[in-house]
């Protein structure tokens, strides 16, 4: 005898958003009659939060891992006890999204130090001779567009391009050991829409020495507050080549990146833990010496 | 039956018939009903892996009509002429696609840009291939090119399992085995081969994501310059990986929205929208394109996008134009001008392939505008430094980029036009008359614009500063310009003077000829022989030193052929003083020969009558050449070709009214052609018509001086024919020449070819292949017509050529009697003929037996004497025959010859009742038309109604009864 049990859920891509019911099939599949002491479904969110081992001991960060915040826990009952004949069933269902009172359900995010994710369970109890079947279904949740709990307005609407100039004079190290070059350009927000790519250009305007490679670097900033203060960890995401080689001088090079999904959500801030973003232009000679300019980011769901 | 009826036969006569069709309408046809189905359109083969699949569709075969279940199952292709396509080599299987692409591109003007792209691609491809080799060692690092696959599959019990494994599985390709070999080409071309095929069998295997990492490794390896010289090869072959990874791609998105909305069956247009597109399929397309925007490297990134680009179209329709032109900007960050440039060419390709897509082509020239700007960037240090350290010069490093850039170039030149061009030559202007964009202009952009600009051209090569393409690679693809469109009738000459100065002025052999070949060409359209003349004169002085030549000769070939192809006047070119040295250069025998053909083939299209002494000789100075390089060894076909050749030489050659010229040259002509049997045949064939020419010119009354020239013709043949090998030949043309000399009233002559043919019958029996008893029966009567108005000599005995031909008919060792019955059947009617007092046929002012004998009784007994001989010999043939079908058909044959030919005697009465006896005796022969009847006591009336075919012969006998 085998049981198959699935959840399946209306959408591809099982994106849903505050208010949204999520609708989708229980399904399962059986060779023989099914006796069962109730089906439930549960759809549960939380934030994971985990203290990094560099600001306290490593027990300490495998002990003291901040208690998980639950932002939406809803359990409903699909059947009361019940047979199920054999072949395959299908169940419909739809449950409302909605967060527990005085939470907002945060967008999906998996990062290093703190995790939001989502998830609907279905329970199926059996009588005790036999093992309760169980099945999760992860699902993502964005927010409505416009509708961020995400930083103040007024950043949200400075789009000012920002403009940018290296060369080993603007330094913080006073220039050592770079060579001489000039490099100019400009990103055209950094206040970015996630689902937009990150755009700009720069022009190398002379250089000593060849270039190995210009890239892009996009980093998460993850803080947790604790009781002893507040861990604060810079992690990269990913990193992107724009120039390869040694680049032409006076030629437009575009900045162009795709923030990712699932490792990007629009900047988070609140009182227990922040999401920020930013983005390092890094430029490796071809002596392997690297010049860095961190540009802090907003991201936000437009 | 028939006769109950009252039939009133009337002929149908074209009045009733126009009134009959009158009252019909007519419908017009484009197809003939009995036709079988055509086939419109046919899938295209596809050989996975080795086709420029960016994208190619496959047409679904649509038979127009089909009318038969036969052709139905056929399937539009009959198997053999499947077997035949696929057993075609690749090349005829080339222009078979091309020709079955053409027949498309009638129907389908847009799909035909799009394929004459595609195919322009692929044709480049091979191209470059050849060109672009190396003998270095190619490094490659890469870790999918395990000899045996060291992962091994696991029983996978547990989705956890399978999970776990696949990671394994994926750490292991990432770190494990990455390996570095040092290969040389072949083995380097090998295992891109294999990795291809692991990207195929991982994709079916449903490793997606190992497929996605082959792909990126393959790009990966697009970014190594290490090797210069190979890189246009080694961009071939990586982005035929990438163009069947984005291929594979597609073809699963597709598959998976193929059964949402449409039904399960529809496949999707290939123009779909993407409301058409299920959502499943668009997340799967979305996760593709965000997986790769997180390729780390910028080369693999822009190339994997690249291939990917047509899935584009499953997310919106605006997306793809937007990504070309972003792409077109980003290339831009690649620092090494030729990678890039590469990388441009290759984003034009894709760009191409969705040219029913896209109809804004602004990217490409965009792409040509980006590279022009960046052009300065070929001279920077590292380029220097790259080049020092592997030794390569700095023209061959331009040349590497001529592939991408002519390729980009012409898919911006194919619709673009004078504006664009004059814009581009401003640009090179600014960047010091690049050689490089020059030469890339002129091979990209249609001739004709070019030739008008020539003189620009010539005076920008002059000022080229740089060390690219060299000048003589400028003039050579300047003069294939010029050379297939005309430049403007005012400049031609400055043109040619100005480009000459410049390619007489190289001083390698191998650049001059490299350059000359196409202005020849240039010469031989535009200018007249002097010029010509003068040219090859200079081609000859620069290669003729130190036999330099013979390292050229396929160039110098070409030369000659273009001239003999484009020549308006060939006799010009044939007495021209410098051709002929040129044809001298030729030294070694093979291509020597080679071009006598060429030429003289040429010479066969264009001349019709040549009397030039001085164009006669050079024709035989060729033929004679041609000739001589015939030996035991030389194929038949070969052999064959040069006959003709010569023939067709030998026919050209025409003195008018100056007969006695013309039969000298005939001897000539024989002297110097002994070898080939089909010449000699021919000069007979051309000696008699001579002959039979004069004497319409007087009228069969020849003068003494005719007279002598006609027996000369006659003395021509009969010593030439004895000289062919071929016995059948030989035999006709004496019969040929023995009615010619009859003609022109040569007795002697022609009795002598007619002894002489006799002759040549007895010989023949050792050797039968050569002249079959089924050819020789008809030649014999033939022979005996011909020689019913012969006239005896009066030297010999009567009948004299008659008697002969029966004495080596019965000397001749015949593989059955039916043959020699048919014959002497023959020689009765023949016979008989001779004895009536006027013959039916005559020839023209020469006197035939009939008015030589007037029917004299001693001449009807010996043709008497004769006819009994011979059915003395039919009747004891045909009792060796012994009683069969045949024998009773030659029976009555023989009794109706008998019956006609014959005053009954009485012996011969009993003769023919015996034959009719023997005739009947096999039952096969239809009696029934066969009556034999008894009028009367005295007179037996024997009417034999024959069947022949519809109509009832009726011969009605009447036989009196002594």
């Amino acid at each position: 005898m085998s049981i198959n049990l699935d959840i399946r859920l209306k959408r591809a891509d099982k994106v849903y958003r505050e208010d949204e019911n999520i609708t989708g099939v229980i399904a399962i599949s059986s060779t023989s009659d099914l006796k069962h002491d109730g089906i439930t479904l549960t759809v549960e969110g939380c934030v994971n939060l985990q203290l990094s081992s560099k600001n306290v001991g490593i027990i300490d960060a495998f002990y003291n891992s901040v208690k998980p915040i639950q932002l939406i826990g809803v359990t409903c009952e699909v059947s009361g006890s019940g047979r199920l004949p054999a072949g395959a069933t299908e169940i419909p269902f739809e449950v409302p999204l909605k967060p527990k009172p005085n939470r907002v359900l945060y967008e999906t995010y998996h990062g290093v130090y703190i995790n939001i994710s989502y998830a609907i369970r279905c329970d199926v109890r059996r009588s005790f001779l036999s093992k309760d079947l169980q099945k999760s279904q992860q699902f993502l949740v964005q927010y409505w567009p416009a509708r961020n709990p995400g930083p103040p307005p007024h950043i949200k609407d400075n789009r000012k391009p920002v403009q940018f100039k290296l060369s080993p004079t603007t330094l913080a190290s006073g220039g050592a050991g770079a060579p001489d070059f000039l490099l100019k350009g400009q990103l055209n927000s950094i206040c970015c829409s996630i689902s937009r790519p990150l755009t700009g250009h720069l022009v190398l305007d002379r250089c000593a020495a060849p270039v190995r490679s210009i890239e892009l670097q996009l980093v998460r900033v993850e803080t947790c507050g604790c009781a002893e203060g507040y861990a604060r960890e810079a992690t990269e995401i990913q990193n992107i080549q724009i120039g390869d080689g040694d680049i032409p001088t006076n030629v437009d090079i575009p900045i162009y990146m795709v923030f990712p999904r699932l490792f990007t959500c629009p900047t988070l801030i609140t009182p227990n833990f922040k999401i920020e973003f930013e983005i390092n232009l890094v430029i490796v000679f071809h002596d392997d010496h690297l010049v860095t300019n961190n540009f802090p980011l907003i991201l936000v769901r437009e | 039956m028939s006769s109950n009826y009252n039939i009133e036969w009337k002929t149908c006569t074209d009045e009733h018939f126009s009134a009959k069709t009158k009252g019909l309408s007519g419908v017009k046809t484009t197809d003939h009903p009995l036709k079988t189905a055509i086939v419109t359109e046919r899938v295209p083969r596809r050989i996975l892996g080795s086709q420029p699949s960016t994208g190619r569709t496959t047409p679904v075969s649509t038979p127009s009509v089909i009318l038969e279940p036969l052709s139905m199952a056929l399937e539009g292709v009959d198997p053999l002429t499947a077997f035949a396509i696929e057993e075609m080599d690749p090349l005829t299987k080339l222009a078979a696609q091309e020709s079955r692409d053409k027949v498309d591109s009638s129907q389908d003007k847009k799909l035909s840009d799009y394929k004459c792209e595609v195919d322009a691609w692929a044709m480049k491809k091979a191209s470059i291939l050849s060109k672009y080799t190396t003998s270095e060692k190619i490094s490659i690092v890469t870790s999918f090119l395990s000899d045996g696959d060291k992962v091994v599959v696991k029983a996978q019990s547990t989705a956890v399992d399978k999970m776990q494994h696949r990671l394994e599985q994926l750490d292991y390709i990432e770190e494990g085995s990455q390996t570095r070999l040092d290969l040389s080409q072949t083995e380097y071309v090998n295992r891109i081969e294999q990795l291809n095929r692991e990207l195929v069998s991982a994709w079916n295997s449903e490793q997606r994501v190992k497929a996605l990492k082959i792909a990126i490794q393959c790009a990966k390896l697009l970014s190594d310059t290490s090797v210069l010289t190979f890189y246009p090869s080694k961009f071939v072959l990586i982005t035929d990986i990438l163009d069947v990874f984005g291929q594979l791609v597609y073809n699963r998105l597709s598959t998976k929205t193929d059964s949402h909305k449409l039904g399960s069956k529809t496949k999707l247009p290939e123009d779909f929208t993407p409301e058409m597109v299920s959502d499943s399929a668009k997340e799967t397309c979305l996760n593709w394109f965000y997986k790769i925007a997180s390729i780390r490297e910028l080369v693999p990134r822009l190339y994997v996008e690249m291939a990917l680009m047509k899935s584009y179209y499953f997310l919106s329709l605006s997306e793809c134009q937007e990504a070309l032109r972003r792409l077109t900007h980003m290339i831009n960050g690649i620092g090494n001008p030729l990678v890039a440039v590469y990388a441009r060419c290759y984003l034009c390709r894709v760009g191409c392939s969705l040219s029913n897509r896209i109809k804004n082509k602004e990217y490409l020239l965009q792409n040509f505008h980006r590279f022009l700007q960046n052009y300065q960037h070929l001279f920077s240090r590292s380029v220097k430094g790259e080049l020092a350290q592997q030794k390569v010069s700095q023209s061959v490093y331009m040349s590497l980029f001529t592939p991408a850039l002519d390729y980009m170039l012409q898919t911006v030149a194919c619709d673009n036009s004078d504006a664009l061009l004059n814009e581009l030559l401003e640009r090179c202007k600014v960047h010091g008359n690049s050689s490089l964009i020059l030469n890339t202009v002129m091979s990209a952009f249609k001739p004709h614009l070019i030739s008008a600009r020539t003189l620009q051209f010539l005076e920008m090569i002059e000022h080229c500063l740089d060390q690219g393409i060299p000048l003589h690679s400028l003039l050579r693809t300047l003069g294939l310009c010029v050379s297939v469109a005309p430049p403007p009738l005012e400049h031609r000459r400055q043109i040619l003077s100005t480009a000459w100065k410049h390619i007489t002025g190289l001083k390698q052999v191998e650049e001059y000829i490299a350059c000359a070949e196409p202005w020849v060409l240039y010469v031989v359209k535009y200018f007249s022989h002097r010029e010509l003349n003068t040219i090859l004169g200079d081609i000859i002085d620069h290669i003729a030193p130190d036999r330099s030549y013979e390292q050229y000769y396929n160039q110098l070939k070409n030369v000659v052929e273009n001239i003999v192809l484009n020549i308006q006047d060939f006799e010009a070119l044939l007495v021209m003083d410098n051709f002929l040295p040129l044809i001298d250069l030729f030294q070694q025998e093979s291509i020597r020969v080679e071009v006598c053909k060429k030429v003289l083939s040429g010479s066969n299209s264009n001349l019709i009558f040549v009397n030039d002494a001085v164009v006669v000789n050079a024709l035989m100075f060729l033929c004679t050449v041609l000739h001589d390089s015939v030996n035991a060894l030389t194929p038949e076909d070969e052999y064959r070709q040069i006959g003709d050749i010569l023939c067709h030489v030998i026919k050209t050659i025409d003195y008018g009214r100056d007969f006695e010229q013309q039969l000298t040259f005939y001897v000539e002509a024989r002297a110097s052609f002994s070898n080939i049997d089909i010449v000699f045949v021919q000069l007979v064939q051309c000696v008699n018509a001579l002959s039979v020419k004069t004497r319409q010119i007087v009228k069969g009354l020849h003068t003494r001086k005719t007279g002598d020239f006609v027996r000369a013709c006659a003395a021509y043949c009969f010593i030439t024919v004895p000289s062919i090998k071929s016995a059948k030949h030989r035999l006709r043309l004496y019969l040929l020449s023995g009615q010619v000399a009859l003609f022109n009233h040569c007795l002697g002559q022609a009795d002598a070819c007619f002894k002489a043919a006799l002759t040549t019958i007895s010989e023949i029996q050792n050797d039968k292949t050569q002249f079959p008893e089924s050819e020789l029966i008809p030649y014999v009567k033939q022979f005996l017509s011909i020689l019913l108005v012969v006239p005896d000599n009066p030297d010999c005995s009567v009948l004299n050529l008659t008697r002969a031909l029966l004495n080596v008919l019965q000397g001749y060792s015949w593989e059955s009697n039916i043959s020699l019955i048919s014959i002497y059947l023959s020689v009765i009617d023949m016979l008989s003929v001779m004895a009536q007092e006027w013959y039916p046929y005559h020839i023209d002012k020469v006197e035939s037996n009939d008015s030589l004998y007037g029917s004299d009784k001693k001449f009807i007994a010996e043709i008497n004497k004769i006819c009994s001989v011979v059915t003395n010999e039919l009747m004891s043939k045909l009792q060796s025959l012994g009683p069969c079908t045949k024998q009773s058909t030659f029976a009555i044959e023989l009794f109706v010859k008998l019956a006609v030919r014959n005053d009954l005697t009485n012996q011969m009465l009993v003769l023919a009742l015996n034959l009719w006896n023997l005739a009947k005796r096999d039952n096969t022969l239809d009696t029934k038309y066969l009556v034999c009847e008894t009028l009367d006591e005295n007179n037996v009336s024997i009417l034999c109604i024959l069947p022949d075919q519809n109509k009832k012969l009726r011969k009605k006998t009447n036989v009196r009864m002594q």
